[in-house]
């Protein structure tokens, strides 16, 4: 196949995500400015200016109309995906970490980071159709985990959120009361930072990367461990073919890309493992850098990578991608 | 006498540019437009220099970058108008490009992975049907087009018999009755008169027909070298020096040889050439003085 590469930003990618459509690539970066493109060449659509931080994390709704951006200079910010307008901006005390919206784009989960006196907190917010409506305080406040959490996202029909972090342990919470449900097992479970998750497209289950090299599947309801997969290199981000029993990661170190007579495009790739034999598939080598975000096109007939070096690498599959057999 | 100014144009040979020439002599161009493998021909007549009528036909392929079928809502998103930076976007920013790499899904390699097995299990079949061009007999268990000897999985099953294939009755024969016809039986090596040089051993590692390659690439393996060396004869091991931690190659490896000449032969022509972006560097294993 033929990546289609996409330098916008002067920075390094923190985040990828697709529209429900698939026709939208949302990216977010270090360089203050989330941009978004078109999903079938790559062509750049606009981008939304106000941010003063790195951005890490964005969600979309699913009517492609409304975004969610959280940066490090401490606020999330609601903006019209048309225009590129600032709808309304949520300000805390410190970095926000991970945006979601939840199913039905009326709620939404942010996570916040340590900072000074401060611990992380996951915070749930309600999202007013109209944006004059817009209240500021939060729903719900839940505090508990030690460290950073990277993630943190929506359990099924909206009843659970799903935390990870710098602690290793995955969390559910119930949504409405805040109390700790579940916790994922210490000795099953990752050893390091969990940097990423991704849910499946149904919801049932869902997927972790580490620092620890490698990534666990875990159940949505019972918290149970089904599969792990391991890599050579930290994994910095995950994903999950909605189409194929496919799961990519990508992570990397700097240190490791020693050699500088290669003339071939970059060396880190984005690896591809049998979701249920856990058996690697093939790696999609290109990127100059460690690979910090990925995302599947919800029809599964493409992905899109981005890197430590500032590249959104597009990927179309080829026909033969879909006849793969370990 | 009245000269009609109002004439449709006959044209006259005086006031023809030199470029115009004769167009109107040729047939007009074709196009026969992309059929189902993309291929698009354009056929055009042009006089050339020395005045002669030429037919040039240009033979393209079409190649659709990606099929997108969008849905309504999406196809209004496709008209939206440019925001934020975008908006002084010209069309000469190269903001976006393809790739001008084919990039592809790199399947693990490792020699004896199944992967490597269905294909040559897949080629066996056609190889054998060409006659041998690449006839892989594995002298240990006797299946040809599957592997080299050195590479047999069933190594220690099948126990080393030092007969043909296409003979096995009658040479099991003459080995299992060692004694019982012909008195001791006296291996040639060991038999008087026989020349008890370093001759090569099946079984042991040819070190002396040893050839060190140094300067390989990070990606390449033993069926790499394998591929490399076989013009050159006989090739009874390769071995490539991996890293661990990272898996790929160290950057040096070794071919043995089963005829010196043939590893003298490679030495010569492979030392200096280029491999995958590096130079080899190609020599004995120990120095060897001739």
């Amino acid at each position: 196949m033929r990546p289609i590469l996409m330098k916008g930003h002067e920075r390094p990618l923190t985040f990828l995500k697709y529209n429900r459509d698939g026709d939208l690539l949302f990216s977010c970066a270090k360089d203050h400015t989330p941009t978004v493109w078109f999903a079938d060449n790559g062509e750049r659509l606009g981008t939304y200016r106000g941010h003063n931080g790195a951005v890490w994390t964005c969600d979309v709704s699913r009517d492609s109309m409304r975004l969610l951006t959280g940066s490090a200079d401490q606020t999330v910010k609601l903006w019209n995906v048309q225009t590129g307008t600032q709808l309304y901006t949520f300000t805390f005390g410190s970095p926000a970490r991970s945006v979601e919206f939840a199913i039905g784009d009326e709620l939404a989960v942010i996570t916040t980071d340590p900072f000074m006196e401060l611990t992380s907190a996951i915070h749930v917010k309600r999202i007013a159709k109209d944006p004059t409506e817009q209240i500021e305080e939060s729903m719900l406040v839940i505090k508990g985990p030690q460290g950073r959490i990277n993630r943190a996202v929506w359990g099924p029909l909206n009843r659970t959120i799903i935390s990870a972090g710098e602690d290793a342990v995955i969390r559910i919470w119930d949504s409405e009361t805040g109390k700790l449900l579940r916790e994922s097992d210490k000795e099953s479970g990752h050893k390091k930072t969990i940097t990423s998750l991704t849910k499946s497209a149904d919801g049932s289950h869902f997927l972790t990367g580490s620092l620890d090299k490698s990534a666990k599947l875990w159940d949505t309801r019972t918290l149970t461990l089904i599969k792990t997969y391991g890599t050579e290199r930290p994994v910095n981000a995950v994903a999950m073919s909605p189409l194929l029993d496919h799961v990519v990661l990508g992570g990397g170190q700097d240190a490791s890309a020693v050699t500088t007579t290669d003339h071939r495009a970059g060396k880190f790739e984005a690896k591809f493992y049998d979701k249920i034999l856990q058996e690697e598939i093939g790696g999609v080598k290109g990127h100059f850098g460690p690979i910090n975000a990925l995302a599947f096109n919800p029809d599964g007939k493409s992905f899109s990578s981005g890197g430590e070096d500032g590249y959104v690498r597009l990927h179309h599959f080829d026909p033969d991608y879909f006849n793969i057999k370990i | 006498m009245a000269i009609d100014k109002n004439e449709p144009s006959k044209l006259r040979w005086g006031e023809l540019e030199e470029d115009d020439d004769l167009d109107f002599l040729l047939p007009p161009k074709e196009v026969i437009g992309p059929d189902e493998n993309g291929i698009k021909k354009v056929i055009e007549y042009k006089f050339n220099e020395e005045g002669n009528k030429v037919k040039i036909t240009t033979t393209t392929r079409v190649r659709k970058l990606a099929k997108a079928r969008l849905s309504k809502r999406a196809l209004e998103r496709r008209n939206w108008e440019k925001f934020g930076d975008a908006v002084r976007e010209d069309v000469g920013s190269r903001l976006t490009m393809v790739s001008t790499e084919e990039i592809l899904l790199e399947r693990p390699r490792a020699p004896g992975t199944k992967q490597e097995e269905m294909k040559v299990a897949g080629d066996s079949l056609a190889q054998l049907s060409k006659g041998g061009a690449v006839l892989m007999v594995c002298r240990t268990c006797g299946k040809k087009g599957d592997h080299w000897t050195s590479k047999c999985p069933y190594k220690d099953l099948a126990a080393p018999v030092e007969t043909f294939v296409e003979k096995p009755a009658a040479s099991e024969a003459s080995v299992a009755a060692p004694g019982a016809g012909k008195g001791a039986y006296v291996p040639p090596s060991m038999r008087a008169g026989a020349e008890r040089s370093t001759g090569s051993d099946m079984r042991r590692r040819n070190d002396e027909n040893s050839v060190r390659v140094t300067n390989l690439s990070e990606d390449t393996r033993e069926p790499d070298l394998h591929e490399l060396f076989r013009p050159f004869g006989a090739v009874t091991r390769v071995y490539v020096a991996m890293d661990q931690k990272t898996g790929t190659s160290r950057g040096f490896g070794f071919v043995n040889f089963v005829n010196r000449e043939d590893a003298q032969r490679a030495i010569n022509k492979l030392n200096g050439y280029g491999y995958d972006n590096l130079i080899l560097r190609v020599e004995w294993a120990t120095p060897r003085t001739n």
